[in-house]
């Protein structure tokens, strides 16, 4: 474990990721519909973000300095709203409407329905963009805020996620940090057999982004490398997370079947009961 | 009553750069083409606040989106057949899903941009971002319409779209444009025509013919397509009994397909299109084209009179 993270600090945020987790599975399947392994592979990512590393506040979303969060892969919308809802943003009661008609947790995130969402994304390749839009502004008025943008590796297919990646390479927005959720999955199988996005940390490299690759599952990693984000200061950094579709539930992990496919009813509960326990304790 | 012709993105530049020196929080954008969209008017004096982002048409529009949101105006700037057609769901998503307070002016909309050929000439742009909820849709017809809707959308907020030609257009407004409210050039009883941008001046050239021979002809400019002036239609549609549309624009989802929905729906009255006919357009001096594709004084006329022989007004 690198120096300066407090064992306490990891596994509080371990059994928060667990609790969202468990959320993810609860939403998907009163839904069913959603999508499950994209959630669980990003929600370690979403964890160390809402609970540690952004500087916001549930009693003021509207806080011209809080840090930004897009979601780009705005079908992962479980793991951030229970993030959120654990947090204190929204009730964890309201957890329950998901993708129900009149819910502000709409199937893709919705900032107009729920207004701690930054941005609205779902279609892909554009939530970069408007991250950078969020960036320049706090430089043109020289504002302390930082923005974070999570991006999927299915995404890094779309051509407009590369011109958006260029503009912040090409504004060296310094302020604005790139988290790739590369799960390396996608709808109708690996990204690497369909449309192989590989060597992507060269690639974020070559566009000016200093780039650092971790395992997206390991809190020590994960807040390090946002900690040398912080520290990087000539350009935006990017951060290659190397994780586990459907990550925590067994039977999921790894599969591309669970990127929209919901659980069924003893899918569910088998889930929820691996999840109840910390992963150590699992064979 | 039909001044000299004069350029739209000229005015849109100018206005632009007054709106910079009203509103510090203002950020401008363009994908380069700021020389003949005319942003770079701003660009020059505000160097800070415009991005010229390069050939990247659908990212400009989520990055103005970014910036809007954070509480800023945003003007985004390129040619009709990127901003409408190449980035179409980043506008779609970003910036109208968003509620984004975006305006993109677009130039070079329409047939007219001539010599660049039908790959360029977009004439669907219209109904495409008619289409999309809480957009403000505007189709200024001179210089002095494009100055008061520059400014008009800045002071509402969300999302507008402003469709400029690349021609220089006779002017035939005095620039009282308002959002929402058609503008009566010319007051008739016997038949109106409805037109949007480069073709208003033609409509007013006919108007005239036809008042020689007898025939008053009403001229409404609706370049405020979206809000659309529907009392003034239904008003028009009562009083003078037909309705001619020119629009440069393809008929199948302008603002023809528009103005004879409203019709059908409320008070039907027999309804023309003249527009460009589901066809891609192609090289060509700017108004030959006009003329080849159906939009020539000509056609104007003859839709004019079998408007008014169904009417019984001429024989």
């Amino acid at each position: 474990m690198p120096e300066g993270v407090p064992v306490e600090l990891v596994r509080s945020l371990e059994a928060t990721a667990r609790e969202i987790r468990q959320e993810v599975i609860r939403m998907t399947y009163a839904a069913q519909s959603g999508h499950p392994g994209g959630s669980l592979s990003v929600t370690d990512l979403v964890t160390a973000l809402v609970f540690h590393e952004l500087r916001i506040d549930p009693a003021r979303i509207d806080w011209p300095d809080r840090d930004r969060l897009v979601l780009s892969k705005g079908h992962a919308s479980p793991a951030l709203y229970a993030a959120l809802a654990l947090r204190g943003f929204l009730p964890r009661e309201e957890l329950s409407s998901f993708r129900q008609l009149g819910s502000r947790l709409q199937g893709h995130v919705d900032r107009t329905k729920l207004p701690c969402i930054e941005a609205s994304t779902g279609c892909l390749g554009q939530g970069i963009g408007m991250a950078v839009g969020m960036a320049l502004d706090a430089r043109l008025r020289e504002a302390p805020y930082r923005t974070y943008a999570i991006l999927g590796d299915g995404e890094c297919q779309a051509g407009p996620t590369w011109e958006a990646l260029m503009a912040g390479g090409h504004y060296r927005l310094s302020n604005l940090v790139v988290i790739l959720d590369r799960n390396g999955l996608e709808t109708d199988g690996s990204t690497e057999s369909i449309m192989g996005i590989e060597p992507i940390a060269e690639k974020l490299r070559a566009f000016r982004y200093h780039t650092v690759e971790i395992d997206g599952h390991d809190f020590p990693q994960i807040l390090g490398a946002l900690a040398e984000a912080r520290r990087t200061t000539e350009g935006p950094t990017a951060i290659v997370a190397r994780t586990v579709k459907g990550k925590g539930v067994s039977f999921m992990e790894g599969k591309h079947q669970y990127h929209g496919k919901p659980p069924n009813k003893a899918e569910a509960e088998r889930a929820l009961a691996e999840l109840a326990r910390p992963s150590e304790a699992r064979p | 009553m039909i001044g000299p012709a004069e350029s739209l993105r000229d005015a849109y530049g100018k206005a632009l750069l007054e709106l910079g020196e009203k509103d510090p929080n203002l950020v401008a954008m363009d994908a380069d083409l700021s020389g003949s969209t005319r942003t770079i008017l701003f660009g020059q004096r505000f160097p800070k606040r415009f991005f010229d982002v390069g050939v990247m048409e659908p990212t400009m529009m989520s990055i103005a989106a970014g910036l809007a949101l954070q509480g800023r105006t945003v003007y985004a700037s390129t040619f009709a057949v990127f901003a409408a057609g190449q980035a179409y769901n980043f506008v779609r998503q970003s910036i109208c899903y968003n509620r984004a307070n975006v305006k993109i002016v677009a130039t070079h909309g329409g047939l007219l941009v001539g010599a660049d050929g039908g790959t360029h000439q977009i004439v669907e742009d219209i109904g495409l971002m008619r289409g999309l909820p809480g957009m403000t849709v505007i189709v200024p017809a001179d210089a002095p319409t494009t100055r008061t809707a520059t400014f008009a959308v800045a002071e509402r907020d969300g999302p507008a779209y402003i469709r400029l030609t690349r021609e220089n257009l006779p002017t035939v407004t005095d620039g009282s444009f308002r959002i929402g409210k058609a503008a009566e050039l010319r007051s008739g009883s016997d038949l109106t025509i409805v037109a949007v941008g480069s073709l208003v001046a033609r409509g007013l050239e006919v108007a005239e013919e036809l008042s020689k021979v007898g025939v008053s002809t009403r001229v409404l400019d609706f370049a405020s397509v979206k809000p659309f002036d529907e009392p003034a239609l239904l008003r028009a549609a009562r009083e003078t009994g037909a309705i001619l549309v020119l629009e440069e624009h393809s008929v199948l989802t302008g603002v023809g397909a528009l103005v004879a929905s409203t019709t059908s729906e409320n008070y039907p009255v027999p309804v023309r299109r003249v527009g460009v006919p589901d066809l891609f357009g192609e090289s060509g001096e700017p108004w030959a084209l006009m003329d080849r594709y159906g939009m020539g004084k000509e056609r104007i006329r003859n839709e004019a009179w079998e408007l008014l022989r169904g009417r019984g007004k001429v024989q």
